[in-house]
């Protein structure tokens, strides 16, 4: 691989995990009470879908590799996480002003990140690797990436990815979460080829302002230019969404020893 | 007006049967297809289904489809895709429900889009309700529980495992039966096989300690790492003690995201810790039936992977923390490390006047 690859970034925003969700009933269907109010980050298997992106890129032979980060969410949204995560990589960011709902149809989000990719001027597609979260920590479906990958006829499909290794011939060795804490090991021949990732390897970047500064020339514009695109239902109506119930009696216990409660704990284990 | 339903399942890794969360699955299909008075089909995919075949065949499903041969041994999204699709159109069903194995989750969405139809996972129950079916899943991580339906058919479910019944062949108690398959042929084009399955790997710790069947979870919380009242830090003490808590009780590793996370930071780590053990929001969720808390805050991120663990007690130094607050059954205020040192001998005791092994459970992660 001599020209470097064209890596695009699907990720887009979730409420920050410490906050409580609440789930609200709108005529639209269900969404979360004050959403616009949430603090956001960047979905966190997207985050590291990102890191490994820049990572690739800065490897790759020739230094001619891209990377963009394409992410539909509301602008305001996309914005105040920008602010942070422009300052970790290089990329160019594709945004589209849209719904992030958690209960958005994934085959319209879907379809909307697909058009928008292929709506990317300059991509080659002999040297493009799609690259997401293989679930997201709002619709949590695992299912969003594949039918990007079928929208953009890319039959090399990775879901649950932990490490990408490119080979001396330019083939991928990739590693693929599955049951009971193992890897499935392939070989893909290269791209294009859609890759879904896990938490993979490398920690998270630290902010470098430098960067910052230079993805901010390009992040605004984009921004003020995002589109504003209606998501349509697909079909899909809830009947209900409500936080769980269940909420234990727990019961605090301060005045036993370390041999008292090992005993209780081993009674417990064995019935 | 009678509903067709495609049971679609995948060989297991042994080659001979299903993966275990096929029978929940085949359970719910027979049982919706009593409530749609619909027509049940099973389709199968694997290297060689015969085997697998022969222990459903007692199901009662109108037909057996499958798709077969050295090219569906393996996990790949291509070669799974078109096999799945295959049998899909050839089952012409409005219903397909499959297990969420990696394997399948890896491909189904892909195949929603290839029938014109569509997928959702993670799907905890069934309900038909007046002709008009129902699926339970979560969102946002297992913090909100919605109740779906959808207008496209056909309508791909990926059920999760432990939230139904199994299946079980009370015709034949529990043996094997002839099983009619119609092979469906599929040839793969070549640019279905630019990927090569080259094997299965475990890591790289010294122990497996992620065991999907174990009855119970131990978590570790980052602790394990961090001072304790001598001002020291301890993992060298740490790592064996949870070591020998899961040989006595074969019980699962999971950890919380601070503690995998140190691995990146280059802080004292755990040695055998690593993201495939992370429970929670960015983690796993698996299915025990009791879980083990050590050294751990319960903060909510983390608590959501215990949403399908039935019985939950804690250790913690803070009488106030997470665990405290309806999120755990019993809470210990006490010190971990005191606490599993006297548990495993207490454990390693018992184990030498037992002859009986440490109980399975039956859920998968």
């Amino acid at each position: 691989m001599t020209n470097g690859y064209h890596i695009v970034v699907c990720g887009s925003v979730v409420p920050d995990p410490l906050q409580t969700l609440e789930p609200i009933q709108t005529p639209t269907g269900p969404a979360l009470k004050n959403e616009m109010m949430l603090p956001a980050v960047l979905d966190p298997w997207a985050a590291h879908a990102l890191y490994e992106a820049a990572n690739l890129a800065s490897k790759a032979a020739g230094s001619n590799s891209k990377v963009w980060l394409v992410s539909v969410g509301p602008k305001a949204k996309l914005q105040q996480v920008m602010m942070t995560i422009a300052q970790r990589v290089s990329f160019e960011l594709v945004p589209v002003d849209s719904s992030a709902s958690g209960f958005a149809d994934a085959h319209s989000t879907a379809a909307l990140l697909a058009g928008t990719i292929q709506a990317i001027p300059g991509l080659d597609r002999a040297r493009l690797l799609v690259f997401g979260g293989w679930e997201s920590a709002s619709r949590g479906a695992g299912a969003t990436m594949q039918l990007v990958g079928e929208r953009l006829e890319i039959l090399d499909q990775f879901q649950g990815v932990d490490q990408l290794s490119v080979q001396a011939d330019g083939s991928f060795e990739v590693l693929e979460r599955i049951e009971g804490g193992r890897h499935q090991v392939s070989v893909c021949s290269g791209p294009p080829a859609l890759f879904g990732w896990a938490t993979g390897n490398l920690p998270e970047p630290r902010n470098n302002p430098q960067v910052g500064m230079a993805n901010m020339r390009t992040v605004m514009p984009a921004l003020q230019r995002a589109k504003s695109v209606p998501l349509a239902d697909g079909g899909l109506h809830f009947l209900s969404a409500s936080p769980p119930k269940q909420q234990r009696q727990t019961r605090v216990v301060k005045d036993m020893s370390a041999e008292q409660i090992a005993q209780e704990i081993a009674e417990w284990i064995g019935k | 007006m009678s509903k067709n339903i495609l049971f679609l399942a995948h060989v297991s890794e042994a080659g001979n049967t299903l993966p275990k969360a096929s029978y929940d699955v085949l359970g719910a299909a027979l049982e919706l297809r009593n409530h749609l008075d619909g027509h049940l089909t099973i389709g199968l995919i694997g290297a060689d289904v015969s085997a697998a075949a022969e222990t459903v065949a007692g199901a009662g499903a109108d037909r057996i489809l499958a798709v077969a041969g050295p090219d569906f041994a393996s996990g790949r999204y291509a070669s799974d895709a078109a096999a799945a699709e295959a049998i899909c159109r050839s089952a012409g069903a409005d219903l397909i429900l499959a297990p969420a194995t990696s394997r399948f989750m890896r491909v189904l969405a892909g195949v929603a889009h290839r029938l014109n139809g569509c997928a959702d996972t993670h799907v905890t129950s069934l309900e038909a309700v007046n002709g008009e079916l129902r699926a339970t899943r979560w969102h946002y991580r297992q913090r909100i529980e919605g109740v779906i339906r959808r207008d496209a058919r056909p309508w791909i479910l990926l059920l999760e495992s432990g939230c139904e019944a199994a299946w079980v062949n009370t015709k034949t108690n529990g043996s094997a039966g002839a099983a009619k398959i119609e092979v469906i042929p599929v040839t793969l084009p070549k640019a279905a096989t630019r990927t090569v399955v080259t094997g299965i790997r475990s890591p790289k710790s010294d122990v497996q300690t992620i065991r999907p069947d174990a009855n119970l979870l131990f978590v570790a919380g980052a602790g394990w790492t961090k001072k304790q009242a001598d001002g020291k830090t301890h993992v060298d003490q740490a790592e064996p003690l949870i070591l020998d808590f899961l040989r006595v009780t074969g019980a699962s590793l999971g950890g919380s995201k601070s503690l995998v996370d140190q691995s990146g930071e280059s802080q004292a780590v755990l040695g055998f810790m690593t993201h495939l053990n992370q429970v929670g929001q960015t983690g796993s969720t698996p299915r025990h039936p009791k879980g083990l808390s050590t050294c751990c805050h319960g903060e909510e991120p983390h608590v959501v992977g215990w949403r399908f663990i039935n019985e939950r007690r804690a250790v913690n130094l803070d009488p106030n923390c997470g665990w405290a607050r309806g999120k755990a059954d019993v809470l210990y205020v006490a010190d971990a490390f005191e606490v599993v040192a006297k548990l495993n001998a207490l454990l390693a005791q018992r184990s030498r006047t037992s002859p009986e092994p440490a109980a399975q459970g039956a859920l998968v992660n």
